[in-house]
């Protein structure tokens, strides 16, 4: 059975989190996260072109990195606070491509041990303000949303209920 | 992203923020309504659920009808569906990126594997 993204945002919260588990026992899943060769492997889409600009995975580093498609080029950076191999990853983290810089994400990654070998990745943003995550995606409305259009009532009906 | 864009998505998400709102929307997804109508299972004052109305028109959530008497509301689908585009590829790259992750991770599991079976 597939593993399944879980991405929890509620409502009127400056924060969201990222759920996930792997077939691999931690200490792969933390390397795939710092070695720069293992990187560009599997972050975003398959049609993008990731390219690593500076990569410095100890505390204090720093990292820029862009991803390419179609032609438009988006840029991300930000400082590593803390590397604990192989537990968690503290840094910030900005996108480059906003009309003023300075929306800093502060981004937490913790890597949890399981039985027979897996893992569960949890991921915490925090950002400045909620406009800002979600201007990222929607608050309360991240589930169910991606059949699109045509589940539009569904969408407004699970919307409301949730905030009742 | 435009810029512009990003500031139009800013304005739904803003809208879609508050319940009262998204419950309007609900409302709205059955058919146009005029105000007195929309306001009905709110305990709200007709100012209180004008100003809403408002927010959902500037983020051309709704439109609303020219008659100064009866100015009925009607959902505007096109920045829903841009809304939920965006969400749903905030997903979408985390998902295709995790499941490249699986299969590096599974490659990388079978290498070390057979290296060790092969008493390297």
């Amino acid at each position: 059975m597939a593993n399944k993204t879980e991405i929890i945002a509620e409502p009127g919260k400056q924060e969201l989190f990222i759920k996930r588990e792997f077939d691999a026992p931690r200490h792969l899943v933390f390397k795939a996260h710092v070695d720069p060769e293992i990187y560009v492997k599997w972050v975003g889409p398959r049609e993008m072109k990731m390219t690593i600009e500076k990569w410095e995975p100890r505390d204090g580093g720093s990292y820029k990195f862009t991803h390419e498609r179609d032609g438009h080029v988006y840029a991300f950076l930000g400082v590593y606070h803390e590397l604990l191999a192989p537990e968690r990853i503290i840094g910030t983290f900005e996108f480059d491509g906003l009309p003023e810089r300075g929306h800093v994400i502060l981004g937490t990654t913790k890597f949890e041990e399981l039985p027979n070998g897996r893992c569960r990745l949890v991921h915490q943003s925090v950002f400045q303000s909620v406009e800002d995550r979600d201007g990222m995606m929607a608050s309360g409305m991240e589930r169910g949303v991606n059949d699109g259009y045509e589940k539009l009532d569904d969408l407004l009906a699970q919307s409301t209920s949730a905030s009742a | 992203m435009a810029a512009a864009a990003t500031d139009n998505l800013s304005r739904v998400f803003g809208a879609l923020a508050d319940p009262t709102r998204r419950e309007i929307l609900s409302r709205l997804a059955r058919g146009e309504a005029g105000v007195q109508e929309i306001a009905k299972p709110f305990r709200m004052t007709l100012p209180a659920i004008s100003k809403h109305l408002k927010v959902l028109e500037k983020a051309k959530l709704i439109r609303r009808g020219k008659d100064k008497q009866w100015r009925p509301c009607a959902l505007e689908a096109a920045p829903l569906k841009h809304a939920s585009d965006w969400i749903g590829d905030y997903r979408q790259f985390w998902e295709e990126s995790f499941e490249r992750l699986d299969e590096y991770l599974k490659e990388i599991q079978e290498k070390t594997k057979g290296e060790k079976e092969h008493g390297k």
